[in-house]
């Protein structure tokens, strides 16, 4: 950051401008030049600071105080007293949650370390906050990509995406070959996940940089990101990165004046769930349908144009950097024996404070729902979590105190990846969530096999029917029955997934089905 | 349309960026026979590929749509709070179905997946514009503003 007295961060992501953050912005901008406090106080547009669902907010440092939902009628009253006389504005004051912004709760940040404070489209603030020196060290001490491999091997760094295969593992088993490529999977499509968005948002450089390492470490000289057709600021962010690395000579030819050269180009996709799935995603990319491939081979022997193709997310490859830096041991401080490090979450739905968040691996949901999202919000009690999306999984009360990493129960260890938690009350119905998720799956089944093409049709049908008051003890059978048979048989995870989520609703809340059998239950009562 | 394509090595590789851009250029969002007959001549490709993959996208028409499109997100976290019933308003208030486009050629109502942007669910997209925390009185009024800035243009 340049010198200043104070700075105002102003967290500039999808959300904030759609509450009008390039309003406030300019009239903050106005008002300090009228009051001649430019030089002063300087404003900074970053990422986001770790609070959703508050509009504009606005962190003013040294103080590190925090305003949400600012309007621009409320900029003359922070900058005249508090910027001016030192006095924080109370009624706008977020209240001191416990999140990694205020420092209350230990907060373990290795990915999002930067997100929130610095300007994601300055290089120059990057570069400051220690962008690229991982990569730099080495390049300069010439560490050979073999090392980089079993540094990241024995930092136990697992894929952040879904099932948490280890990194170091899928680059080391990447087939020999002069063309290869490095794929980051950025179409994060799972309902109620975003934090790839926000890392993107907050940090692209971060990101570049833990490809181009992965780049070094098997041999690839280019690079894609395929990103949500939706992520417009995240493209236009992704893409500034790239352009001001390439100038500086980060990224083309001759990375950092060595002989190692890799390039990064964004593909953007065009609305369809499944090309989450790597297979998918690679067909995708060389401009096709995006039906997924049958594994194996895969992508690491047979990927993109068939070469050698690693496939990582986001989250993965953010991490990369940091351990290069300051080594697997350092990481292996954070999280659990069998899962090193930390995860984002998005914490969503019935919360008093949703938002984004970073904690160790290992982490349990109530310590996640309570000292982060504040609890249920109105006062209501806990009834259930889904945790990591459509393809999730519906966690009771009684799941609440499992440690969640990928070693646990499949329950928790499948969905850990996409780290979406969406929390319902008492008064929400189960019946309508799984309907919901089921919903969500007909619409986004790409159709290429038979079981998951009409499967995802009949569990719709039966869901409906059991939602609607005519289902029968057999219609709930049958829905357990069917999605298995999915599983058993779908091409890809698309069609494996239903039964996760169905299974854990059933199991936990037979009672509420059963009671909708003999009248309409959820929205239809 | 020559100038537009040849922004984009002729490999099939380029084929979800052409017809992305191709779309945004046509008033009405979609892709004309004649421009995937363009495309397929560029990328040397028979047309049926083309149509294949222009036709898995949900992002991609290839009829015409309004002049305006809005996207309601029905996935389960917008749904949970109440997300049904503003698509169901939106319909009405429209004297549209879903998939379908105004009379006066206006607005096409469809539905997507998750936006990414659940913090403030329900939300929605219009054109390139992201709503969030939709309220019945919030929507009706982002559609009357959709609608005046139409007719001012």
């Amino acid at each position: 950051m340049l010198r200043a007295r104070g700075h105002v961060l102003i967290a500039v992501n999808e959300e904030a401008l759609l509450a009008g953050a390039r309003d406030v912005e300019r009239a903050l901008g106005d008002l300090l030049a009228e009051e001649g406090l430019a030089d002063e106080i300087r404003v900074i547009e970053t990422g986001d600071v770790g609070v959703t669902g508050r509009g504009v907010v606005l962190v003013v440092h040294p103080d590190g105080v925090r305003y949400g939902n600012v309007r621009v009628a409320d900029i003359a009253e922070i900058v005249r007293e508090h910027l001016l006389k030192g006095r924080p504005v109370e009624r706008l004051r977020l209240p001191l949650t416990p999140t990694r912004a205020t420092g209350l709760v230990r907060q373990a940040r290795i990915v999002l370390e930067n997100c929130g404070r610095i300007d994601p489209e300055s290089l120059d603030e990057a570069i400051a906050t220690s962008a690229y020196e991982a990569m730099a060290k080495i390049l300069e001490t010439k560490i050979a990509p073999a090392d980089v491999i079993a540094e990241v091997k024995r930092s136990g760094l697992r894929g952040r995406g879904g099932a948490g295969f280890p990194t170091g593992v899928k680059w080391s088993f990447t087939a020999p070959g002069d063309v290869k490529y490095i794929v980051c999977n950025a179409d994060e499509g799972e309902p109620g996940t975003f934090k790839d968005r926000l890392i993107l948002e907050g940090d692209p450089h971060r990101l570049l940089e833990g490809m181009m390492i992965a780049g070094y470490a098997v041999g690839a000289s280019k690079g894609y990101i395929y990103v949500r057709g939706e992520y417009g600021l995240s493209i236009r962010r992704l893409q500034r990165a790239i352009d001001d690395a390439r100038r500086a000579g980060i990224l083309g030819k001759r990375v950092l004046e060595s002989t190692f050269s890799f390039d990064i180009e964004i593909k953007k996709g065009a609305g369809a769930y499944v090309c989450g799935e790597e297979t998918s995603l690679i067909e995708s990319i060389e401009g096709k349908r995006g039906y997924p491939r049958i594994k194996p081979p895969y992508p690491g022997a047979v990927g993109l144009w068939k070469k050698p193709t690693v496939v990582n997310n986001v989250e993965t490859l953010a991490n990369v950097p940091p351990i290069l830096l300051r080594g697997a041991d350092w990481f292996r401080d954070f999280g659990t024996a069998g899962s090193p490090g930390t995860k984002v979450y998005t914490i969503l739905g019935h919360v008093r404070n949703p938002g984004l968040i970073e904690v160790e691996m290992g982490t349990p949901l109530r310590t996640i729902l309570d000292e982060y999202g504040g609890g249920v919000r109105d006062g209501k009690r806990f009834k259930a979590a889904l945790l990591g999306g459509a393809a999730g999984a519906v966690i009771s009360e009684r799941g609440l105190d499992v440690p969640m990493d990928f070693d646990g129960p499949k329950e928790y260890a499948a969905v850990l990846g996409s780290g979406a938690i969406l929390v319902i009350d008492e008064e929400a119905s189960v019946v309508d969530l799984l309907h919901g998720i089921l919903r969500f799956f007909r619409h986004e089944s790409c159709g290429q096999c038979a079981p998951c093409r009409s499967g995802t049709a009949v569990l719709v049908e039966l869901s409906e029917r059991i939602r609607s008051g005519r289902g029968t003890a057999d219609d709930l059978e049958r829905l357990v029955h069917v999605a298995k048979a999915m599983h058993a048989t779908s091409l890809c995870p698309l069609g494996q997934s239903p039964i996760l989520p169905i299974q854990t609703a059933v199991d936990s809340f037979r009672e509420e089905f059963e009671a909708c059998m003999a009248k309409p239950c959820g929205a239809r009562a | 349309m020559k100038e537009l394509l040849e922004k984009y090595p002729p490999s099939m590789e380029s084929l979800l960026d052409i017809l992305h851009e191709l779309q945004a250029a046509e008033p009405r969002h979609y892709l004309t026979p004649d421009a995937l007959r363009a495309v397929a001549v560029y990328l040397n490709v028979p047309l049926s590929e083309v149509v294949s993959t222009a036709t898995f996208y949900s992002m991609y028409s290839l009829v015409p749509r309004g002049r305006h499109i809005v996207r309601i997100c029905e996935s389960p976290p917008c749904q949970l709070v109440g997300a049904d019933s503003l698509l169901d308003l939106l319909a009405a208030h429209l004297r549209v179905a879903v998939g379908e486009t105004t009379e006066d050629g206006v607005f096409t109502l469809e539905t997507t997946s998750c936006l990414g942007v659940c913090g403030v669910a329900p939300a929605m997209m219009v054109d390139d514009e992201l709503y969030g925390n939709l309220t019945k009185e919030k929507l009706i009024g982002v559609i009357a503003d959709v609608r005046r800035s139409d007719a001012a243009s």
